[in-house]
């Protein structure tokens, strides 16, 4: 049988879009075994332990499915044993020591090995290799290797050492594997020894991961594991919409609130790690004590929750919250506006004769960021503050914050996945911390003595103390701790974790 | 004299590009947010932040920085990527294809519906369908591609989800090609399922990207076949009995059609430069959602090789039009 030109075209075109629009339907629920995510963000690297993508809270989800950290965390944000099995000091704290877990292996079949622990903390440790916690690994060294038993000094005591352990860059690295290939070949191929191997990756679209039949902790609930890296949240609703993603992540409340009732789908908003503040430069009007409490006292942050969030957020007080070790109850500063009016009158401030300022803030960074902004303007304006809002880009706001030259007050929020005071009010209130804004002597000297501090139950209280001081004072104004919205078929069981990464292993068949 | 002509446009094609660079290279230090305040841990000393910044060398002079860069980029090292921690070159020779497919596939569809609506409407002329197709054409073209692509999304991606909404291709497929040009190489490997789930995965951005372009050309090529079509060749050719439509395609086409491929070629530079939003909405791995991300991060190497690529883009595609100008108009080759 002949064909003409014309003929042949017609049919391979016929063919074509045949393929397109039949043979499987494209849009069709993932296949049974696959679990697909559609993510909020993109993975930059693979390398966990290096770059600005290995301090990104939102990746570690991620990381956490293909590498295993020295310590685990459970979705509580409570520590439990991961590669190392038990881990502490000595009585004086001047060593350290680790058991590391037997019967591991990588995802290349290759043993698991305390040398590995090593290599990986000694490389952590290392300022050329770019670990952006080098400040914390390398105050431990001189590591030394007794069966599975790793011991080591304390250069510097860092009550958080172990903590970090579970937290950002705290991940073991393949010493022989990553040695042989090389930084770029770990991109290209990277191994962990975590519940999922890498299976495909197509940067800016997806990643795609398979089973880690010998995981440790037994073969996790699905075959395949993909991520879909969708940034923009309308089109993430769409996803679970269509029936093309099993489970999304940070979307607007209004979306979540409207799907999470409807039939197929289920959802869970629960606060986690993150919380909205304002923070407080020690410059301008914001030096007199009575400006910054009223600045406080007139913000109705319940109302900000219940208006602009949907419910979805917690108010608070100071920069721990109820799942932070040092979180104090009794550290309240109330919404006042009588208050704050009295405040700003003894200070010759009125509504007609206002406190005048400029505030800062991102807008669409985190949900109704400016909105909020905009809701506090306007509770000020009512005791007698006129602020001004400027809107900047989240990177300007970095590199004003890096030089000390932010305006009076600016909007940001701040994670802080281990809980431990240090890396919530210790980073954000310590004066000569290039993340720090209020920068004062009295602050700086209650803080400084908590750094090393050796007994954990003075630190803890010592912490509170700080916490209770700042709140006296007024030195940063914290708003709500964010609740991160998760929408999901209702055919699967999610845990949520307080840390806010939305592990695979979290997630199981209903 | 057309060797010259080429020779003369691609020493300019140079001097842009040389242009643009030292443009994109001063804005960037100019405009707010400093890539190593974003990278800054919070125990960091000033120490440790001095020696990042020379890490990625941008503790020197601008000039210095400028000139190193410059000569780097002369011997075809774009530079490392401070997000991606890739080469740039790499990292462009792997994207750029993605948004080339998706470019030039929106293309086609903006010539071959733009072309059949500006016939129609040509054909239609003085008729009552005339004013409807106006009107439909006028929609389409005030409606931006990024809307058009949010539209999509609702339309063809959750109320009748028929195309995926998401990537280049379905993850269940092996990504095993040998060249970044996804839909090429399946197609000329037979591998068809492959292909037609990557033309799947094409369509809404596709439409998002084609359909203003498409409205463009429409209002534009009629307007030309308009004017052609009361030309005495054209009566000459009516007298002797040549049909409508034969009359349009035949005679009237080919002297309309210069002053619509200059404007194509100048639109479809626009063309490119919405790929930026439209990738991000539908997560397709181009250049343009790779530029969003390397905004964000500040990545300074990043987004510099980004919009070398893109000028150098837009300078290749205005050198084709002015060619494919001058072999459509005869009389332009000896002026």
């Amino acid at each position: 049988m002949m064909f003409s030109r014309r003929q042949a075209l017609g049919l391979g075109a016929a063919a074509f879009l045949t393929g397109v629009f039949s043979g499987r339907n494209l849009v069709s629920a993932a296949e049974a075994g696959t679990l697909t995510i559609a993510y909020n963000v993109n993975l930059p690297s693979f390398d966990p332990t290096v770059g600005p993508s290995a301090v990104n809270p939102t990746i570690q989800a991620i990381y956490r499915s293909i590498f295993d950290q020295y310590v685990g965390q459970g979705p509580d944000l409570s520590f439990q044993p991961g590669l190392l099995t038990d881990w502490g000091w000595n009585e004086d704290k001047t060593k350290l020591w680790m058991d590391v877990r037997e019967g591991v292996t990588w995802h290349d079949g290759s043993p698991f090995t305390p040398e590995d622990v090593v290599w990986s903390l000694t490389r952590a440790a290392d300022e050329k290799t770019g670990n952006p916690a080098q400040f914390v690994w390398s105050t431990a060294g001189n590591y030394k290797i007794d069966g599975k038993r790793i011991t080591g000094d304390v250069l510097r005591f860092e009550p958080t050492f172990f903590k970090w352990a579970a937290f950002l860059t705290g991940y073991v690295m393949p010493k022989a594997y990553y040695e042989k290939v090389g930084a770029e070949g770990f991109e290209k191929k990277p191994i962990g020894t975590g519940p999922y191997m890498v299976d495909a990756y197509e940067g800016n679209a997806f990643l795609r991961l398979k089973a880690n039949p010998n995981y440790y902790g037994g073969k996790p609930a699905f075959d395949t594991v993909v991520f879909k890296f969708v940034p923009d949240g309308t089109s993430r609703v769409a996803e679970l919409e269509s029936g093309s993603s099993d489970i999304t992540l940070e979307i607007p409340y209004d979306e979540f609130d409207r799907l999470k009732g409807t039939a197929g789908f289920a959802g869970v908003a629960t606060p986690i790690s993150d919380i909205g503040m304002l923070f407080i430069n020690n410059i301008e009007v914001m030096l007199d004590k009575n400006v910054r409490l009223a600045a406080h006292h007139a913000i109705d942050k319940d109302a900000i929750v219940k208006r602009l969030l949907r419910g979805y957020g917690v108010p608070i007080d100071t920069l721990e919250t109820p799942e932070y070790l040092a979180y104090d109850p009794s550290i309240k500063v109330g919404y006042d506006p009588e208050k704050a009016k009295s405040l700003l009158a003894a200070s010759g401030y009125s509504p007609d004769k206002p406190a005048k300022f400029k505030i800062q803030t991102t807008r669409g960074l985190k949900p109704k960021d400016y909105e909020m902004v905009q809701a506090i303007v306007g509770m000020w304006r009512k005791v007698g503050i006129e602020a001004e809002i400027e809107v900047y880009e989240i990177a300007k706001h970095y590199e004003l914050r890096a030089a000390d030259q932010l305006a009076p007050a600016a909007f940001y929020n701040w994670g802080n996945a281990i809980g431990d005071p240090t890396t919530s009010t210790g980073f954000a209130m310590f004066g000569p911390s290039p993340h720090s804004v209020w920068n004062t002597d009295d602050l700086d000297n209650m803080i400084i003595p908590l750094w090393g501090e050796k007994d954990e139950d003075k630190r803890i209280a010592g912490w509170k103390a700080v916490s209770k001081y700042i709140a006296e004072q007024g030195y940063v104004i914290p708003l709500l701790q964010y609740a991160q919205p998760i929408l999901y078929k209702s055919t699967l069981k999610v845990t949520p974790n307080v840390s806010g990464a939305l592990q695979p292993t979290l997630v199981s068949p209903g | 004299m057309i060797a010259f002509s080429i020779l003369k446009r691609l020493a300019m094609a140079a001097i842009t590009l040389f242009g643009v660079a030292v443009i994109v290279f001063v804005l960037l230090r100019v405009v707010p947010g400093d890539p190593i305040a974003m990278m800054i841990s919070p125990g960091a000393s000033p120490e440790s932040i001095a020696a990042l910044r020379a890490q990625y060398g941008l503790d020197a002079s601008l000039p210095m920085q400028f000139l190193v860069w410059l000569k780097a980029v002369a011997t075809g090292d774009f530079g490392t990527s401070i997000s991606l921690r890739r080469d740039v070159l790499g990292l462009l020779a792997e994207r750029l294809p993605a948004t080339l497919e998706l470019a030039f596939a929106a293309l086609v569809l903006a010539i071959l519906l733009g072309g059949a609506v500006a016939v129609a409407g040509t054909l239609l002329r003085r008729t009552p369908g005339e004013p409807v197709l106006d009107t439909i054409n006028g929609l389409f073209l005030a409606v931006p591609d990024f809307v058009w692509a949010l539209a999509l999304v609702l339309l063809l991606g959750v109320a009748f989800p028929v195309f995926p909404l998401s990537g280049r291709i379905d993850p269940v497929h092996q990504v095993d090609f040998a060249t970044p040009f996804y839909l090429l190489e399946s197609l000329l490997r037979l591998r068809f399922s492959t292909a037609a789930d990557i033309a799947a995965h094409m369509v809404m951005p596709v439409l998002a990207l084609g359909l203003p372009l498409a409205a463009i050309i429409a209002r534009v090529l009629k307007g030309a076949l308009m004017e052609a079509m009361v030309q005495d060749y054209i009566l000459l050719a009516r007298l002797k009995g040549m049909s409508s439509l034969r009359l349009v395609l035949q005679e009237a086409l080919r002297n309309a059609i210069g002053p619509t491929i200059a404007l194509t070629g100048v639109q479809f530079t626009f063309l490119i430069g919405g790929t930026v939003i439209v990738e991000r909405i539908f997560a397709y791995p181009g250049i343009g959602n790779m530029a969003i991300d390397a905004v964000i991060n500040r990545d300074l190497p990043l987004i510099q090789g980004l919009v070398l690529a893109f000028g150098a883009l837009f300078i290749l595609i205005n050198l084709l039009v002015d060619m494919l100008v001058v072999a459509f108009n005869p009389r332009l080759r000896h002026g």
